[in-house]
């Protein structure tokens, strides 16, 4: 996984609620086994026509928004299917930031994974930095992960909020499988542990 | 586990239950006792864990089955889309390699992992369960604390039996007093999630609580919680009580003689003690709910069968009118226009919400004696092989195929059209499954979600109806005056 320590990039206006992950990529796209390659898929249904063809009202066939590094919507982005394939999508496009008053879990979850930082913001600030968004190319957000701010065009910073786990793997870069195999004597130990002595084992010879 | 004399909540009891070590900063190290796998999701999994040399920790604790992309049509040919071929080879090579139990494609077990998992008895009360599908909330119709995850997660499960999680906040939808007749589960959980919005339970574990909750039997509690994920939730849960274990006893993979009792008791300690605290509770009245659809693109979106389509111009909010107003073109309604009486082109039954043995009796008791209307297209899909089984040793097979309905092998299907069971562009369905979201079931495909009663009433009247009227039990409204 990249490192995710400062970004200064061109951001996306989304001023939509509930964005979900069927938008974000629809099923017919998860038929790959590789985590690459899904970016020209992003958002297909708002950004294709029936042919193939772009449409150009969609903020994301529209210039400078098409080398968008940070995505702005409302309410609940990322709700319905768990499906990692949208954050992939989204980091193949070229997202590394995504920022709305709410996220559903899992979504939110699955960017982290990938190093895409999620930012919970009111959406009174969503609005002003989308304005900031609609500026285009000349209005760039500088998003700084180790002091936690959000810096709009003009200068102000404003902070924000991040689990400091998560931050400290972002900024690292850390597998977490590694961190928790480091507990594996303590997991071992939680397995064997009279407690668990109702749990059985999924024993496909038996109980025919 | 820090099991002290502060009452808890079933949720509560579980997590303390699962907690392997709990690191500076609260995040927790969760032991995983049931790790579901399908294809779509978990290929990417298989591979890093190849890639890092990691072996799956606990085999025996995992299983795998196919399910997003199997044809649900005759299986004796090779499956025609290459991509979805690949898929399932891919999830037959892993499983191989890694030596996780799998139920193949041609075996009587194969289905849906939320129908199989309970089925088989893989899913037992008090355990955690995951699975990367936002839909392993089912499972906690059995009183176990089951959710959806990604495939980086995914991985992280298979190579340490374990994942990195925070507590969820408690929340409780208590439901109670008694629905009135042909008000089903999915009826319940359309109306709460119409009440409390798809963000409604983000970042909550809900448990359902209340008397019409407890009369459900586990097919109805498996809709109810299937559907906790379009109420934003981590994951529904039910407690454990007489119904779960009658229905858990025997099954294949379940405890057995003293060992079931044992654990029988231990799952009567997990339901929330009296006094527990709810970060947030709502309360319903079972007698308010009556037969629903969805009218838009969002499982928010929810009518009872006499509304009316919203208005835009009623919202103050400009941004949710725009939306509303975008659902209305995407599903080709008019503003303020009755849902009843709008007509469909396909009517699906099927998904892991309802393609339960009690789904299809459901829809089998509309559908006898009558036919599938001109131009509709109507389709079954059981939850697993052996729902087909017991479904045709009762006969509901014959019901379906007299009434011009398709008998399909078991898979996700239509819900979202991974295989070849899609909507065309336009098309309009009624849907037992989950999820209304544009292009959910086939690119700009129109989706009401409904109860399988519901959907069954679509098929042979060629409309969205009441099916109370169906079944004898007056008009609509007379029923709604009489329970009330």
């Amino acid at each position: 996984m990249d490192k995710f320590t400062e970004l200064t990039a061109i951001a996306a206006p989304m001023p939509n609620e509930n964005i979900d992950t069927d938008q974000i990529i629809p099923a017919r796209f998860l038929k790959t086994i590789q985590r690459t390659g899904l970016g020209r898929s992003a958002f297909a249904a708002q950004r294709y026509d029936a042919d193939g063809n772009e449409k150009p009202d969609f903020v994301l066939n529209q210039e400078p928004y098409r080398q968008a590094e940070i995505l702005i919507t409302y309410d609940n982005l990322g709700c319905g299917s768990s499906r990692e394939h949208a954050p992939w999508a989204l980091l193949d496009f070229g997202f590394r930031c995504v920022i709305a008053p709410s996220f559903a879990d899992i979504f939110f979850n699955n960017c982290f994974k990938n190093g895409i930082l999620p930012i919970r913001f009111p959406r009174e600030v969503c609005d002003l930095l989308m304005s900031d968004a609609r500026q285009g190319a000349n209005a760039r957000l500088t998003v700084n992960l180790a002091e936690q701010v959000v810096i709009r065009p003009d200068g102000e910073k404003i902070p924000f909020e991040v689990d400091p786990f998560r931050k400290h793997l972002l900024i690292e870069g850390l597998d977490d499988i590694g961190q928790t195999l480091a507990h594996d004597q303590k997991i071992t130990r939680f397995e064997s542990g009279e407690k668990r002595s109702w749990v059985p084992s999924v024993d496909m010879g038996a109980g025919q | 586990m820090c099991a002290g004399f502060a009452p808890r909540t079933l949720f509560d009891k579980i997590w303390d239950d699962h907690v392997v070590e709990r690191l500076e900063d609260g995040t927790c190290i969760l032991y995983i006792d049931r790790h579901l796998v399908h294809e779509v999701t978990s290929p990417q999994a298989f591979e890093g864990l190849r890639l890092a040399g990691r072996r799956v920790r606990r085999p025996d604790a995992t299983v795998a089955v196919v399910d997003h992309n199997v044809p649900t049509s005759d299986r004796s040919q090779p499956i025609e889309e290459a991509d979805s071929r690949l898929q399932i080879e891919t999830l037959e090579k892993n499983v191989a390699e890694f030596g996780v139990p799998y139920f193949p494609l041609l075996s009587a077990s194969q289905g849906i992992v939320h129908v199989v998992g309970p089925e088989q008895g893989i899913s037992l009360p008090g355990m955690t369960i995951v699975c990367g599908d936002s839909h392993t909330s089912t499972h906690g119709a059995l009183g176990s604390l089951a959710f959806g995850i990604g495939t980086s997660e995914v991985e992280h499960v298979l190579a340490t039996q374990t994942l990195l999680q925070k507590p969820a906040k408690n929340m409780r939808v208590r439901v109670e007093g008694t629905v009135g007749p042909g008000v089903t589960a999915k009826d319940i959980m359309l109306a709460i999630i119409g009440h409390i919005g798809t963000a409604g339970g983000t970042g909550h574990v809900i448990e359902f609580a209340g008397s019409a909750i407890r009369g459900l039997d586990m097919a109805g509690r498996m809709t109810l919680c299937n559907m906790s994920i379009e109420a934003g939730a981590k994951a529904g849960l039910v407690a454990p009580d007489e119904t779960t274990f009658a229905y858990v006893k025997g099954r294949r993979f379940a405890p057995k003689g003293t060992d079931f009792e044992q654990a029988c008791a231990y799952w009567r300690s997990l339901a929330s003690d009296d006094g527990a605290t709810f970060d947030r509770e709502v309360v319903l009245r079972a007698e308010d709910i009556v037969p629903s659809v969805t009218w838009g693109t969002s499982p928010q979106d929810v009518l009872p069968i006499d509304g009316v389509v919203p208005t835009p111009s009623d919202y103050k909010d400009p941004a949710q009118a725009a939306q509303v107003q975008r659902a209305l073109d995407y599903m080709g309604l008019t503003a303020g226009q009755k849902i009843a009486g709008t007509k469909v082109d396909v009517v699906f039954i099927g998904s892991c919400t309802n393609s339960r043995l009690e789904d299809l009796r459901a829809a089998a008791a509309v559908v006898k004696d009558r036919h599938v209307a001109e131009n509709v297209r109507a389709m079954i899909v059981p939850g697993s092989g052996l729902v087909k089984q017991a479904a045709e040793a009762e006969g509901l097979d014959r019901i379906f195929l007299d009434a011009g309905f398709e008998w399909r092998e078991a898979g996700c299907s239509m819900c979202l059209g991974m295989n070849p069971d899609r909507l065309t562009p336009q098309q309009r369905c009624a849907s037992t499954s989950n999820r209304n979201f544009e292009g959910r079931q086939g690119p700009d495909g129109r989706t009401h979600l409904c109860s399988p009663a519901m959907a069954a009433a679509a098929a042979v009247t060629g409309e969205l109806c009441d099916v109370r009227t169906l079944m004898g039990l007056m008009s609509g409204s007379d029923v709604v005056r009489e329970a009330v």
